[in-house]
């Protein structure tokens, strides 16, 4: 019986091994083999033929615009909740709410949350962010509308990140601040946001792989299109247009979409994995300075 | 004569820093509680906008009865005119069929995670145990798009030519196409998916269980697998069911890999139909509103595809209600998980 057990645990193990090793080869493989440097410059065209429909440096555009609007709304909106809750929590009642919204946001599948985006950005309140129609119907689509929700996906890890980190930081090193003459807000700006900070970069960097990993929102909420400004001022003009990113260029060349183009929808994915594995070890080296910082640790 | 500002100057430094605290402590609470109105104006829209077709079908929207893709299609050609919208609509096959996929790839998951992270804490050399610690969470980083990708070009190509036999493709032919694109790809493919989610949690569990226990059980002449099922899975059994919960709020929601892989047909595959029923088509709730996004402007056909966001909010908010249940046996202990 007990070497059963034994047997199955070495068994899953391997088989983890095995199907990690096969994911990431495969994609190795593929994305060398498809991947050429003038798919990486040049912007998609709508073409039947393959070989003139090219690359995907707009998509590698967006997922970037909308990775750093995703990223600028969520770390301080995460990390102002994720103090409120750790050091000031009153009233209690609320803070309690605060915590199961915060949960509730990060079981909610992204796909309700674009949808949901979909509503509150087309009120005629929101119009500026996206463009309006001739009878003034906001069309509600645009990165600036997809990366605010974006955000949301973002934001309970970085809450989850820094309240962790905050409650590491022991109680005597808020006291000794307090103990020379420093406010709660100078200790909070001074002691404990410098403290968490590896802590809220790795949240973050968490966040940035969800957001430039989601597709969900960016095929509803982004329109999946080509980069097409909105308005002639240059750069807000491009926010408040649509767009498209890797995520939903992979979906809709592969057989489920409409480009059914599977050697660019592999080389773009390869592109999307070597993104997602560059944050991750982002992560690394953060949490690895964060162990040779916390003095009082010891 | 200069009394007043005099004692408003020597009172000013611990008065700025008071204000300034109470400024402090009013603005974070404010963009917290922006986060707790959000949630609540998410829940509010999205239920209003669902509405009209709950209340069209009633109860028996949640029922059998009929061909759904049909329905969905008469909604979307419903008329102009709002008096004549139509809201038929039995959403059964769909339910499920997120439920049929989620279970068993939950179910699935949680055996193999288990066993994976025992492996990883206890019995894997250490040579191995560094390269598989980054691997689990790089694979839990994947976008499921990725995973898709994968299942629809290499897994959905694989079952479809060299699995299903002609005889299983005529047997339900004046029913549905077998092509591939099946029940099977999709659970195989959620599996991977959320395995590693579950792995990393469970090993942080099992880890942060106190080494006196297990010490204490080796000291009686327990052997290592023995320690490691019934005393270290045992106590860290909440932080396993906190896990579950959290790939299958992950499975329940995942769209895009699921209208990839999974056939966007919306049939109920019925288990009788022997070892076919796994390779039959389906159609959860959140890739049906993927694959109709294009639909969302006619209106009927939107408060539709709201009404399946709106059960899925729901599921979603039940879950972190039993997720946060399962968590608090594990605070009596002082397990932090």
């Amino acid at each position: 019986m007990d070497r059963i057990g034994l047997g199955l645990c070495w068994a899953a193990g391997i088989a983890l091994c095995l199907i990690a090793a096969a994911i990431v080869g495969f994609m190795l493989f593929k994305g060398l083999q498809f991947l050429r440097p003038d798919l990486l410059v040049t912007s998609p065209v709508a073409s039947q033929d393959q070989s003139k429909s090219g690359g995907f440096l707009d998509p590698m555009v967006g997922t970037l615009i909308l990775t750093t609007i995703g990223t600028a709304v969520a770390v301080p909106l995460g990390v102002a909740t994720a103090i409120w809750l750790s050091e000031y929590a009153r009233p209690f009642w609320l803070a309690r709410a605060v915590e199961s919204g915060v949960d509730i946001i990060a079981g909610t599948p992204s796909i309700v949350l674009a949808i949901f985006g979909l509503i509150i950005f087309q009120q005629s309140f929101f119009g500026f962010l996206s463009f309006t129609a001739e009878g003034g119907a906001v069309f509600g689509r645009s990165f600036l509308t997809a990366g605010l929700m974006m955000s949301l996906i973002a934001l309970p890890l970085i809450v989850a990140a820094t309240r962790e980190a905050l409650q590491s930081i022991p109680g005597h090193v808020r006291e000794a601040s307090y103990a020379l003459g420093k406010s709660k807000s100078a200790t909070i700006r001074r002691v404990l946001i410098p403290a968490a900070r590896p802590a809220i970069g790795t949240g973050a960097a968490l966040g940035m792989g969800r957001i430039a990993g989601d597709t969900a929102i960016v095929v509803i909420l982004l329109g999946a299109t080509a980069l097409q400004a909105e308005g002639s001022t240059p750069l807000f003009g491009t926010l408040r247009g649509t767009g498209s990113t890797l995520t939903s260029y992979v979906y809709n060349n592969s057989p489920a979409g409409e480009g059914n183009a599977p050697e660019k929808a592999y080389a773009a994915a390869f592109v999307l994995l070597l993104i997602v594995i560059f944050l991750n070890f982002s992560i690394d080296t953060i949490a690895g300075r964060r162990k040779m910082e916390a003095a009082w640790k010891g | 004569m200069s009394a007043p500002p005099l004692t408003k100057f020597a009172r000013s430094p611990r008065r700025s820093g008071e204000s300034q605290d109470r400024r402090t402590e009013l603005v974070l609470g404010v963009l917290a509680c922006g986060v707790l109105a959000l949630v609540a104006g998410m829940v509010i829209f999205v239920f209003a906008k669902a509405w009209p077709s709950f209340s069209h079908n009633g109860l028996k929207w949640f029922g059998p009865g009929g061909d759904v893709g049909a329905q969905l299609q008469a909604i979307f050609n419903s008329p102009a005119d709002p008096a004549n919208y139509v809201y038929l609509l039995r959403a059964w096959p769909l339910i499920y069929a997120t439920i049929l996929v989620t279970a068993s790839s939950v179910a699935l998951a949680l055996a193999f995670a288990v066993l994976s992270a025992i492996f990883i804490v206890e019995f894997a050399p250490n040579r191995l145990r560094r390269i598989l610690e980054p691997t689990v969470r790089l694979l839990a980083a994947v976008p499921s798009v990725i995973y898709g990708l994968i299942g629809v070009l290499v897994l959905v190509p694989l079952v479809g030519n060299h699995l299903i036999t002609r005889a299983q493709k005529e047997s339900v032919i004046f029913v549905v196409q077998l092509t591939g694109n099946s029940l099977l790809v999709a659970v195989i493919v959620l599996t991977i998916m959320i395995t590693p989610i579950m792995i990393a949690i469970i090993v942080d569990a099992l880890r942060s269980v106190p080494n006196g226990w297990k010490e204490g059980a080796a000291a009686l002449g327990v052997n290592r697998w023995r320690v490691m099922w019934t005393i270290v899975v045992r106590s860290a059994r909440p932080a396993i069911i906190a896990a579950a919960v959290l790939a299958t709020a992950r499975a329940l929601g995942e769209a895009i890999m699921l209208a990839m892989v999974a056939g966007s047909v919306a049939f109920s595959p019925n288990p009788l139909d022997g070892p076919t029923f796994f390779l039959e088509p389906i159609q959860p709730l959140a890739s049906t509103i993927v694959i109709n996004a294009e639909g969302l402007t006619v209106v009927p056909f939107g408060q539709t595809l709201y009404a399946f966001a709106a059960v899925l909010l729901v599921s979603a908010a039940g879950l972190s209600l039993c997720g946060y249940a399962a968590k608090q046996p594990l605070k009596r202990y002082g397990i932090r998980a």
